[in-house]
């Protein structure tokens, strides 16, 4: 060890304290490259999701003709021909066939579902002409939006005269979270995702929260040591860090093949993410029930109480924030969980909201990824979106969870 | 109308706790003098739970036996069982450690279901992963160098996704071991408590990121980054490099180093600090001399969970790295995983009996396995090294 010589001669002292230093820097770089990785993603992310937030629509005349809607039967009226035809008497001087084809292109699909709704609530509007804003087809938005180049010179000089007539209104995006998915950007919304989150996550939560509570409560409070504790504890600790993928194995080959459930099910992608999130559950209960002091269990003990009641009525409720605490973390783990619901067919496309655990859905992380894969660059803009509700949801759960932990958790 | 049954037979187990809680009273003032054994509330929690575990095993039983009746097999069972058990409640009966017994025994059921979970996934994959080991020998599996599960005739050759799965990883480490090893010294060696109050949020928000969301980032924005940057430097890089993928898989993995290395920092014993410190070290000194090789074992239990971690991973690499299974260790290259394979033959219908999804299941045996030999690893040498300074 050569440094043993000279320790105390200054230079040798600076060059310590010098290392000293850098030491320090390097450790402050590390924790600065994790903020500024954190600050780089929510900014990329949060800037890519505006356009999604708002859309534009063009105030148009639209007479509702009674020979294309039934008076008897509103609901079924050729609302897109009348909204094409509103749409196409903007620009009477066009003519050709090539171009009014081009000209109805950038109009949503979608543009009629608005009428409709309208003309459903008072028939009484057949037979008269109604001032609507008709939905712009994604590339239109986009162009107003400033972000695309992707049409011809026709088309932007069609799109430029009605905003130069001052037709054109923008409006927040309100069919983003009123729609389900489309294969229209323009019209597609994450109602249908975020109703099935909600629906799965509700699953998971009554089955992993009573499952694992009870599970805790046992191993801390009840169990005996022996061999089968010791394997349900080793066991409990494995399972905790088994990839999330394996689970989706497990609940394609036993929920849905060997049980024959419903695929892409709520009921089924709950239950898989309920055992996913069990071992969390488990480990966060045992460490609250822990630590309550003994003497709670003395003191319950020494007034003539069972074991239960010692335990249900005097160490449950004070370890009970801890175990929501965790609870909370766990539910938010499995909602940004996308891989095992993969596996047991949750991404399929489905225009329908679900209305139950059993009816086909997807989760919101899900239609992420989903939306991620599609090659419109109006679509990158609501993944964005998307993206941006669910980290509003885990933020809000987490932030649930430190209030919690501050405010109810107490020190012994 | 689905909650009509729910509904129904909740009101009847409550209908059966205030039967049991009556018939108790009743016993306590007809016949004076006699002591109940239990509460009168004992009476009624016992019959409640018997019309619960009656109508979850009429329930059970009926889904098997006659899937149209479940709801009503379920509703009479609650109604029968506690009507019988309610003619035999007696002065001396002893509803509370009847009680007691049986959530003892729900409290055991639910902590089994853990191993249930194990068993299943280990029966599920295995069966599987046997009926693929049938129609493709083992060893050309294990060691096979081309993997093309969809080409005719398929080819399932393990390595290629072996070493795409190592190579991301190991990008992975490089990238956040140094760096969470680092933040974790400097969390807990250094910082003020109100850096601590920045720092350890900062990078708990980190952790909480769902993994499709840095997927996402990673082919959107880090993967074109990486590709503009090797361009102006010269350097050929796949739009879906592993080197892409490794860096957010680093990120996502640096808050797990960093709380489980702060934890065992912590756990050190402040003498070896003060002992090292009274002999003149500076502070890093202490850390590097001391402290470090004090937490080493924690230290590298840390990093192998990381590794598991990164390795079980699915969502980044779904969305950044490649499809390819390309046999390649240069990070500027796609390759594939282990993950990703899984779950782009799962996606979809699958047919059982097609040796492309039976693989799956392979692939899937042997992630189970290689994350639980990891982790076996991990344990031990914690278990093994530790010093005890107690």
């Amino acid at each position: 060890m050569t440094e043993h010589r000279n320790t105390l001669s200054p230079a040798h002292l600076a060059r310590r304290h010098s290392a000293e230093k850098r030491f320090r820097v390097y450790g402050l770089f590390a924790l600065g490259v994790a903020g500024l990785f954190l600050a780089f993603l929510l900014f990329d992310i949060v800037s890519r999701s505006i356009p999604a937030f708002t859309t534009q629509q063009v105030t148009a005349s639209v007479y509702i003709d009674p020979a294309k809607v039934d008076a008897d039967e509103p609901a079924k009226g050729d609302y897109g021909g009348l909204a094409k035809d509103a749409w196409r008497d903007l620009f009477p001087d066009i003519v050709d066939r090539a171009d009014k084809k081009k000209l109805t292109g950038l109009l949503s699909s979608g543009a009629a579902d608005a009428l409709r709704s309208l003309v459903v609530a008072d028939p009484g509007l057949i037979g008269k002409t109604v001032t609507v804003p008709l939905q712009v087809s994604d590339d239109a938005v986009l162009f107003y939006q400033n972000a695309s180049r992707q049409l011809s010179d026709k088309e932007v000089i069609w799109l430029q005269t009605l905003s130069d007539r001052g037709l054109v209104t923008t409006g927040l995006n309100l069919a983003f979270f009123s729609n389900g998915d489309s294969r229209e950007a323009e019209l597609a919304g994450i109602r249908g995702a975020l109703t099935g989150s909600l629906l799965t996550i509700a699953v998971t939560l009554l089955l992993s929260l009573p499952l694992g509570v009870a599970a805790a409560i046992y191993l801390e409070e009840f169990a005996s040591r022996n061999h089968l504790t010791d394997l349900i504890e080793v066991n409990i600790n494995n399972l905790a860090a088994v990839p999330s993928i394996v689970f989706g194995l497990l609940g394609l080959a036993v929920f849905l093949s060997f049980f024959d459930l419903p695929r892409s099910a709520p009921l089924v992608g709950g239950l898989v993410l309920a055992l996913l999130v069990l071992p969390t559950i488990i480990i966060a209960s045992r460490a609250a029930l822990r630590s309550v002091p003994p003497s709670v269990k003395e003191a319950a003990f020494g007034v003539g109480a069972s074991h239960q009641q010692a335990v249900f009525h005097h160490v449950l409720p004070l370890a009970l924030p801890g175990i929501l605490t965790g609870t909370i973390l766990a539910v938010a783990r499995a909602l940004g969980e996308t891989a095992p619901l993969l596996m047991i067919g949750m991404v399929a496309f489905i225009v329908d909201v679900p209305g139950g655990i059993f009816d086909a859905a997807t989760v919101l992380p899900v239609q992420i990824f989903l939306w991620s894969d599609l090659p419109e660059q109006a679509f990158q803009s609501r993944t964005a979106a998307a993206i941006v509700v669910l980290l509003v949801v885990l933020f809000v759960l987490n932030a649930l969870a430190i209030v919690l932990r501050r405010n109810f958790e107490r020190r012994w | 109308m689905p909650f009509v049954f729910p509904l129904l037979i909740a009101s009847v187990v409550f209908a059966a706790f205030l039967l049991g809680h009556q018939r108790a009273k009743a016993l306590e003032v007809g016949s004076a003098g006699v002591r109940l054994h239990s509460r009168p509330s004992y009476h009624g929690l016992l019959l409640a739970i018997v019309s619960i575990l009656a109508a979850v095993t009429a329930g059970l039983l009926g889904a098997v036996l006659a899937p149209l009746f479940i709801a009503w097999a379920a509703l009479a069972a609650a109604v029968i069982a506690p009507a019988i058990l309610s003619t035999r409640l007696v002065s001396g009966f002893r509803a509370r450690n009847l009680f007691e017994k049986i959530v003892w025994l729900l409290l055991l059921a639910s902590s089994a279901v853990a191993v249930l979970t194990t068993i299943g996934i280990v029966l599920s994959v295995l069966y599987e992963a046997i009926n693929f080991f049938r129609e493709i020998p083992l060893l050309s599996f294990l060691f096979g160098s081309h993997w093309a599960p969809t080409s005719a005739p398929p080819s399932f050759g393990f390595i290629p996704l072996l070493a795409g799965t190592l190579l991301i990883t190991l990008v992975a480490v490089i990238v956040a071991g140094p760096l969470g090893l680092m933040s974790a010294i400097y969390i807990a060696e250094y910082a003020s408590p109100k850096a601590r109050a920045i720092a350890k949020p900062l990078l708990e928000l980190l952790a909480g990121i769902p993994t499709v969301v840095l997927g996402f980032f990673a082919a959107l924005t880090v993967a074109p980054l990486i590709r503009r940057m090797g361009e102006v430097i010269g350097l050929s890089v796949s739009s879906e490099s592993a080197l892409a993928a490794g860096l957010v898989m680093g990120m996502m993995i640096i808050p797990l180093i960093s709380s489980l290395s702060d934890d065992v920092i912590n756990a050190v014993p402040q003498s070896l600090r003060d002992g090292s410190s009274a002999l003149g070290a500076t502070k890093s000194e202490t850390i590097r001399r001391v402290v470090l090789p004090a937490a080493l074992p924690g230290i590298v239990s840390a990093f192998i969970l990381a590794i598991s971690r990164a390795v079980g991973e699915t969502m980044i690499v779904v969305m950044a790295a490649g499809l390819a299974a390309n046999l390649s260790f240069n990070p500027l290259d796609a390759v594939t995983t282990i993950t990703v394979q899984i779950a782009t033959l799962l996606v979809g219908d699958q047919e059982f009996d097609s040796a492309k999804t039976l693989s799956a299941f392979a692939l899937g045996l042997v992630l189970f396995l290689f994350t639980l030999v990891l982790n076996y690893i991990a344990l031990r040498v914690v278990q093994k090294y530790r010093e005890q300074y107690d």
